[in-house]
């Protein structure tokens, strides 16, 4: 009996200190909030693929800032890093102190600006192009990310593939032989045609959701009109230019038939798969990664229908981090021009930011794989004119309905009319 | 036989309306009840804790399937069956549970059929036993993510080592992302690669506790290997063999990793070739529509669909197990 009881106060002593010890520690973490002021803080900084930010930017911002620990997490596609930042919003805890968005996705995001702090300032003002800014502004003026990158997109292409078929491979010449200032999709696919003729039938881009992804970004109301109508489907346009892609793709044979990021497409790059691939400045960074010791890689300065912007991002900051006010210096001085400049030079993501796009740094940017092309002044000029489309909260629904709709027909050789049938479902299913 | 397994009831003595009822004091009370509440507070973590983890979100989806629920916006209008009606007017519910169920079938049938056999090869006096034990178990350690890539770079469908070894044997390459039932069979060998190890080591154990002597009467008798493992192996191994099947079924049914890494965009493919039911409840709430409330009808249909085919199961496994001892008994009935 005396021995049980013994026992009984050992445990009961155990569990006791056990307990202590957890109120300890979250007695600690407690008190790093409180002390924001002066004390230690980490910001978390979630991005995902390539932004271009460093670790010794990192380490630079916490020398200037100390007691500052920056922590990056980056997660694999845009897809993922959605999926993350919404369950965490839902859940209202466990976000980011500053989280990456991408164009697309942004305005889902918009319709519920309350997740997120207000980042408009005048130290800021004028920093970014003026669509970059509507992009990320809700009606009552409230600024939700700080503009990162853009993607205005010129044409990459393979030289040594295009001289084997007989085609100019000269940056200017090739340039020309697009159609130069006056370039259209009718002359692009008549190239490819050129193409497959001279090279023995060999496939000409890489994907029908690429070349798709070009064109529709130049539209101006693509899928919704600004009144939240969706007249993907009733409006003939959306229509028309699937049509297009797939008889370019599919019945010309121009495209190799993969779909974008799928392990065959990257593959591809190094069996010489295709001749050419519409490149805003991010693709550049993965054709490279990809084609790794293939050489023969090209920039044109050139884009078929006038000026096309695809991609670009924002950070922004989730109301519910601990420490926003810090986060919203990190994230202001990440978008500042200098260290935009430093993340094209580490990873070509083109700068949103004016100043930083009129640097002399990024006028002479050139890159070696791509047979020291000017990148940085390629690209500058191929965000000139660009009609940015309008994207509503039904934007990243259609799109990736089509975008499966191509797939199925130019990879997996569906038929195109039923495929267009089930797009038809899909936005017809919206709300 | 008039044998019963009822135990012999019990008589009170009748109470003695003489004896006038005895006052309790509140010790006695107390350790009266000691032995009422106290059975029931010990095993109440359980229930805490079962009703904390699993009834309760139970109930909660419930709730939630019939409100109208965003998952930023938040707890919308009372709308009934709706949201089980549009899912069931979804073509890609059904594509879902077609999915689901050829993964299942694909993975599960054959991965059990395997884990029997290979347990009874480890059962037997193998050199290194413990070599080859661990070594079935080596695949569930790594992650479903590192086999997904693997499985990824094999399965692709023009570069992949797959196609390339059908190639040498002269059969035209398969377009695994392309078809429905390709994709499941490459999602299936992910599925069995990771799991069969595991189930093996549980049917393994249960046939380490197979009373030897049963193996040496048999021997006696002149049973041969095949016939041991039919007649005695089987039939003792079928508590087991019913565990493992059910545990097989709600996983199979819930299956989800796989099928999601299985390409780059994680939707199971351009035209849901490969999606399952985990995969569409999860689309639904965190993918564009972000319906919460649509996603717990689909959870609510999964896990109905799940206790079914439990239940038929467990229905399934009794008879055949009894069938066998039924055979038996009517063998014996011949005999007499």
């Amino acid at each position: 009996m005396r021995k049980t009881t013994r026992k009984a106060w050992a445990l009961a002593a155990g569990v006791t200190s056990v307990a202590l010890l957890a109120t300890a520690c979250s007695g600690n973490a407690g008190g790093d909030d409180d002390e924001t002021a002066g004390g230690d803080i980490t910001l978390t900084v979630a991005t995902f693929n390539e932004f271009g930010y460093t670790d010794e930017m990192f380490a630079r911002y916490e020398e200037e800032n100390p007691g500052v620990t920056i922590e990056q997490k980056r997660a694999a596609t845009a897809d993922e890093a959605r999926e993350n930042l919404n369950s965490r919003l839902a859940a209202g805890s466990g976000t980011s102190d500053i989280e990456a968005v991408e164009v697309d996705w942004l305005p889902e995001l918009m319709q519920f600006p309350d997740y997120f702090e207000d980042l408009s300032s005048p130290d800021v003002e004028g920093r970014w192009l003026d669509w970059k800014v509507a992009q990320a502004t809700t009606e009552d003026g409230k600024l939700v990310g700080y503009g990162t990158d853009i993607g205005p997109q010129g044409i990459a292409y393979r030289a040594d593939l295009f001289e084997a078929a007989g085609l100019p491979a000269d940056r200017e010449a090739v340039a020309e032989l697009f159609g130069g200032d006056s370039a259209t999709w009718e002359q692009f696919f008549e190239v490819g045609k050129q193409y497959s003729e001279g090279s023995g039938g060999k496939a000409f881009f890489d994907s029908a959701g690429a070349i798709y992804q070009g064109i529709i970004n130049q539209e101006e109301f693509p899928y919704e009109t600004e009144d939240g109508t969706v007249t993907a489907v009733s409006d003939g346009r959306v229509k028309e230019i699937y049509e297009q892609v797939v008889q370019a793709s599919v019945e010309d044979g121009l495209s190799a038939h993969y779909s974008q990021w799928s392990e065959d497409w990257t593959n591809s790059f190094q069996n010489d798969g295709f001749a050419v691939m519409l490149a805003p400045g991010w693709m550049l960074g993965v054709i490279e990664g990809n084609a790794a010791g293939v050489e023969g890689w090209d920039l044109a300065d050139v884009f078929p229908g006038g000026a096309g912007n695809w991609g670009g991002s924002f950070l922004t900051v989730p109301s519910q981090g601990a420490n926003v006010e810090e986060a919203k210096k990190l994230a202001a001085w990440l978008t500042a021009p200098e260290q935009q400049i430093e993340a094209f030079n580490n990873k070509g993501t083109f700068p949103s930011q004016i100043e930083a796009q009129e640097s002399e740094d990024i006028q002479s940017a050139t890159n070696a794989f791509f047979n020291d092309a000017p990148v940085g002044q390629i690209l500058s000029n191929r965000s000139q004119g660009v009609v940015v489309p309008f994207k509503g909260p039904n934007y990243f629904t259609i799109q990736q309905a089509i975008g499966n709709a191509l797939t199925e027909v130019d990879v997996n050789g569906a038929d195109p009319a039923a495929q267009w049938e089930t797009v038809v479902g899909v936005v017809e299913g919206l709300g | 036989m008039a044998t019963s397994t009822r135990p012999p009831r019990m008589r009170r003595p009748a109470q003695d309306p003489s004896r006038a009822p005895r006052r309790v004091g509140f010790s006695q009370t107390l350790s009266r009840w000691d032995v009422k509440v106290s059975p029931y507070l010990y095993i109440s973590p359980f229930f805490l804790l079962f009703g904390l983890t699993g009834l309760f979100p139970l109930l909660y989806t419930a709730y939630v399937s019939v409100f109208d629920w965003h998952l930023l916006g938040g707890q919308g209008d009372f709308v009934g069956f709706e949201n089980f009606a549009f899912v069931f007017n979804e073509p890609n519910f059904w594509k879902g549970l077609r999915n689901t169920f050829s993964i299942f079938a694909l993975s599960t049938i054959p991965q059990l059929m395997v884990a029997v056999v290979l347990a009874a090869i480890l059962d037997a006096n193998l050199r290194a036993k413990t070599f080859w034990r661990m070594g079935v178990l080596v695949p569930y350690v790594v992650a479903p993510v590192a086999v997904a890539l693997i499985f990824g770079k094999v399965f692709a469908d023009q570069s992949g080592v797959a196609n390339a070894v059908l190639a040498l044997v002269g059969i035209d390459p398969i377009g695994w992302h392309a078809q429905p039932l390709p994709s499941h069979i490459a999602i299936a060998t992910m599925v069995n690669f990771r799991w069969t190890g595991y189930n093996t080591l549980i049917l393994l154990a249960a046939m380490q506790a197979v009373p030897r002597d049963l193996y040496e009467a048999a021997v006696i008798d002149g049973a041969g290997r095949v016939r041991q493992f039919f007649s005695i192996t089987i039939p003792q191994l079928r508590p087991t063999i019913i565990f493992v099947v059910i545990t097989s079924t709600i996983g199979g049914l819930q299956i989800f990793d796989e099928p999601r890494m299985f390409d780059q965009l994680g939707q199971g493919g351009p035209g849901r070739q490969w999606m399952t039911v985990t995969m569409y409840v999860y689309e639904l709430a965190f993918g564009s529509q972000k319906s919460f409330g649509r996603a717990a009808a689909v959870a609510w249909v999964l896990f109905i669909i799940i206790v079914a085919i439990g239940v038929l199961n467990f229905w399934l496994t009794q008879r055949i197990a009894s069938d066998s001892s039924a055979t038996a008994k009517a063998r014996k009935k011949v005999a007499r």
